[in-house]
């Protein structure tokens, strides 16, 4: 097996995984501490991949698409909280999905009506368009690497907001005991609000991030938020650390299915077999890899501690 | 000797840093009303949901009628004739109060892989649910839905749901919680009645129920055991007096 | 009052019922088929929804993935005419054991969870069945498998004649009826219902909880499957945008609007939303984001589905 080559594909895998982290991070947080669920999270990535783009394209400056993209994904995070979510948060999961999904179609049809229904293209910024040598004659391309770096940037920075801060430890003592930090005086509400706010911009970071890789097109958010549900599921909810390691696990999973299922499979099989096979094989397997995380830890990797 | 009905030995239950049940061990002589006092958060809560089988213990070993049952699921306790009521009732509030024992007395009624005949108007079902609803005194609620009783009708109701299962052990979690001074008079009255008609383990507040009921008593202050023995014999001990005197400082 | 109360629903189940059953001697009158075929294919959602309404309003279990199984029934018999076997009788029975193998191992994975864990487990489980449909490149892919013949019954019926399939779904719409009437009134229906509202009591109670539950969700897995084989042999063709996963979402938007809990209610669901759906994609391409913004109203400000509303009206209470 070319060594180079697996060595890229872990790199495309860490990426995917970094992206997913992005995702499931609010996510996790927001089902952890305020016990909700939220289909439309995919929106907050759809709408910050579509507003950078557009940005991108009538200003042509890359900072500003990137801040209006990521700007984009928490105004609309907060308004959604504040017009939406606040009246779910007492409601049975049942009514959550149903108005989240609600917001999905709306949100899906609303950037068809701005945007039209045709795919819109993202591109690279110049400075990021070049390969760069990982290693000696191993280019990988810089705007990928440059993913990882921000993804990994903003993994670290939200860890320690999360481990170090004092609203870090309240966001923690509110996932376990939400009566405690309101009886500590905090503005329970305003915390949830900001939470949102976060939330929903670091899904558009994926989502702006991701925009030149795949297109940008109304519903792109919704297979990744599944993914990111995975991830959940997989990691435990409410756990940051558990979203982290199920991310990458995830998008290593996923990716070197993808690439090397097929090759590996027709050194046992016919090779037109194996061409049917791997796809197939590969497009199950992350739902495959929580399956056995659940069936041997139903509260997956890092469970929430017993209440 | 014979082994008691229920035997729990060494039994430990943590959650993160507090440690719920602590090395308890406790022996039910059949026929026994055996009464587990403490002050709030002493684990008695805790310690039923172990017997029963909801939580599993991280430490002792719980025997009943002769058999291991420490790894048991609660379904398969149930079978072999442990039943629980709760502190804060816990009925099917959406049916009525007739469906409810109805359901209890089904569980212990075969499988119920039965998808064609109407479970309501089945006379294998319903004739058992109203004879028990009428010895805890809600006959006349049979058809009320839950929801709509009373507080009082609830907790009779909740240990109506017990007994429908036809326990040989019946675990009783502070039936008297939450209730009037008449409530609780009757309840008293008829946990006399259940007296000798099975052995019965109960948790209480009701310090005159308590002593009233019970033939012995076991003490639990932080998921230790501090005290045991006849209702006299606790009713003397300083080591109680201390754990009440405590919690009336706190409180 | 509380006759009127047994009474109403059952009074506005035979009036639905006889509606549809006279809907193509009417339709037919004008000579085409376009009316047929729109309540052939409500009637097909309605199987749908009622199956998930048996695990979603009497069993609490808020499966996100229920559109897999109309997936799975309808390629079952694609991909058996595919490989030229039209035999009606093995399709349906293929349906139904590949819908019931699907259905019981999501089911055993995603039963030992609950809460958030389900709903995202099913739906994750969904979309892996989609994206296996994509990635079969011999049945066509993301492009869909077209389907030459209908199933055969022994030359019982002829699935191409539109009014002969219409019979045909209402007869099975008819019988699920029935079935789903006995079965969330039997001893294993109240074990389902006993689940969802107090499932902690019923295994202190003695109730091995999970196998029936588990029962239950195969059998609603099967139920959606004979309605994807119903689909397949309306549509002669199937793709994986069948069980897209907004799909799983119309279906159960579907079991509350009409009144989840009740048997009629699915189908009135069925039928108010995909005429909805009719009347406004033909007003507007948009009728999505309309959907959608109905729906978060309806949640925010509307509750217990039309059947719900219709009780409020009559100043009665919901839940039959």
């Amino acid at each position: 097996m070319p060594y180079l080559l697996v060595l890229e594909e872990a790199l495309n895998g860490i990426e995917l995984g970094i992206m997913l982290f992005l995702m499931a991070a609010g996510l996790t947080l927001i089902f952890g501490i305020m016990n909700l669920i939220n289909l439309a999270h995919g929106s907050f990535y759809m709408v910050g991949a579509y507003v950078s783009a557009a940005t991108f394209a009538k200003t042509g400056s890359f900072f500003l698409a990137l801040a209006a993209g990521v700007a984009a994904g928490a105004v609309v995070g907060v308004f959604t909280e504040i017009v939406v979510f606040r009246t779910l948060y007492r409601r049975d999961h049942l009514d959550q999905v149903l108005a989240t999904f609600g917001l999905v179609l709306f949100f899906n049809e609303a950037v068809r009506i701005l945007w039209g229904p045709t795919a819109l293209y993202a591109t690279v910024p110049r400075f990021l368009s070049g390969q760069v040598d990982i290693l000696p004659g191993a280019p990988y391309p810089a705007y990928r690497l440059a993913i990882i770096v921000v993804g990994l940037l903003v993994a670290g920075l939200l860890y320690g907001l999360v481990a170090k801060t004092r609203i870090g430890m309240l966001i923690r003592a509110g996932a376990s005991n939400r009566v405690m930090v309101g009886a500590l005086g905090v503005n329970v509400r305003l915390l949830y609000t900001l939470l949102f706010a976060t939330g929903a911009a670091l899904a558009a970071l994926a989502g702006l991030m991701a925009g030149p890789i795949f297109t940008v097109d109304s519903g792109m958010g919704d297979s990744v938020m599944i993914q990111a549900f995975v991830v959940i599921v997989i990691g435990g909810i409410g756990s940051i650390r558990g979203a982290f390691v199920a991310a990458l696990l995830v998008g290593f999973v996923g990716t070197m299915g993808r690439a090397f299922l097929s090759p590996l499979l027709a050194t046992v099989m016919a090779p037109s077999a194996a061409d049917n096979a791997g796809p197939t094989l590969a497009s199950m397997a992350i739902y495959f890899l929580m399956a056995t995380v659940l069936f041997f830890r139903p509260q997956g990797l890092f469970p929430p501690q017993a209440r | 000797m014979p082994e008691p009905l229920l035997q729990v030995t060494g039994l430990v239950k943590r959650f993160s840093g507090l440690t719920a049940t602590d090395n308890v061990s406790l022996g039910i002589e059949e026929g026994e009303l055996h009464a587990v006092i403490g002050p709030n958060g002493a684990g008695k809560t805790t310690f039923i949901a172990q017997i029963m089988g909801e939580l599993p213990p991280d430490q002792g070993a719980i025997r009943f009628a002769g058999e291991d049952v420490t790894r048991l699921p609660p379904h398969l306790r149930s079978a072999r004739g442990i039943a629980r009521s709760f502190q804060i009732s816990s009925i099917f509030p959406d049916m009525s109060a007739c469906d409810n024992v109805a359901l209890a007395v089904q569980a212990h009624a075969g499988h119920s892989f039965r998808f064609w005949r109407d479970a309501r108007t089945d006379p294998l079902l319903r004739a058992p649910a109203r004879a028990i609803l009428d010895s805890v005194g809600l006959g006349e609620r049979a058809d009320m839905p839950a929801a709509a009783l009373s507080h009082g009708e609830k907790r009779l109701l909740e240990i109506a749901l017990a007994l429908a299962t036809r326990p040989r052990l019946l675990l009783l979690d502070e039936p008297t919680a939450g209730m009037g001074p008449e409530d609780a008079a009757q309840m008293v009255r008829f946990l006399s009645e259940l007296k000798g008609k099975m052995t019965l383990l109960l948790t209480e507040h009701d310090m005159d129920a308590v002593f009233a009921l019970a033939d012995r008593i076991t003490v639990l202050v932080y998921g230790r055991v501090v005290a045991g023995g006849t209702a006299d014999e606790i009713r003397a001990s300083a080591e109680v007096r201390r754990a009440y005197l405590g919690e009336d400082d706190r409180a | 009052m509380r006759r009127l109360r047994v009474l109403a629903p059952m009074l506005l189940t035979a009036m639905i019922l006889l509606g549809l059953a006279l809907v193509p001697p009417i339709a037919g009158l004008s000579g085409e088929n376009y009316t047929i075929d729109v309540f052939t294919r409500i009637m097909i959602f309605a199987i749908a929804a009622l199956s998930l309404d048996i695990i979603l309003g009497y069993g609490g279990m808020v499966s996100f993935g229920h559109a897999a199984y109309l997936g799975i029934g309808a390629y079952a018999v694609g991909i058996l005419a595919f490989y030229h076997i039209d035999n009606g009788f093995l399709q349906f029975a293929a349906a139904i054991l590949a819908s019931a193998a699907a259905a019981a191992f999501i089911g055993f994975v995603s039963l030992r969870t609950s809460g958030v864990y389900f709903i995202m487990i099913t739906l994750a489980f969904a979309q892996m069945i989609y994206l296996l449909s994509i990635s079969l490149s011999t049945f066509g892919g993301s492009n869909g498998l077209n389907i030459d013949v209908h199933s055969k019954f022994l030359g019982l019926l002829d699935l191409g004649n539109p009014t002969t399939l219409y019979y045909l779904v209402f007869g099975v719409l008819l019988l699920f009826l029935f079935l789903g009437h006995r079965l969330v009134n039997s001893r294993f229906g109240m074990v389902i219902r006993g689940a969802k509202s107090n499932p902690r009591r019923m295994a202190t109670i003695g109730f091995p909880l999970l196998r029936y539950q588990l029962a239950a969700f195969i059998i609603a897995g099967v139920m959606c499957g004979v309605a994807g084989a119903l689909l397949a042999n309306q549509e002669l063709f199937v793709a994986p945008a069948i069980m897209h996963w907004t799909r799983s979402g119309e279906i159960m938007m579907m079991v509350i609007l009409g009144g989840m809990g009740t048997l009629i209610g699915p189908v009135l669901g069925a039928i108010v939303f995909l005429l909805l759906e009719d009347v406004l994609s033909g007003v507007t391409e948009h009728w999505q984001a309309v959907m959608g913004l109905f729906l978060v109203l309806a949640v925010l400000f509307a509750r217990g589905g039309m059947l719900g509303f219709l009780y409020r009206l009559r100043g009665g209470r919901s839940g039959a």
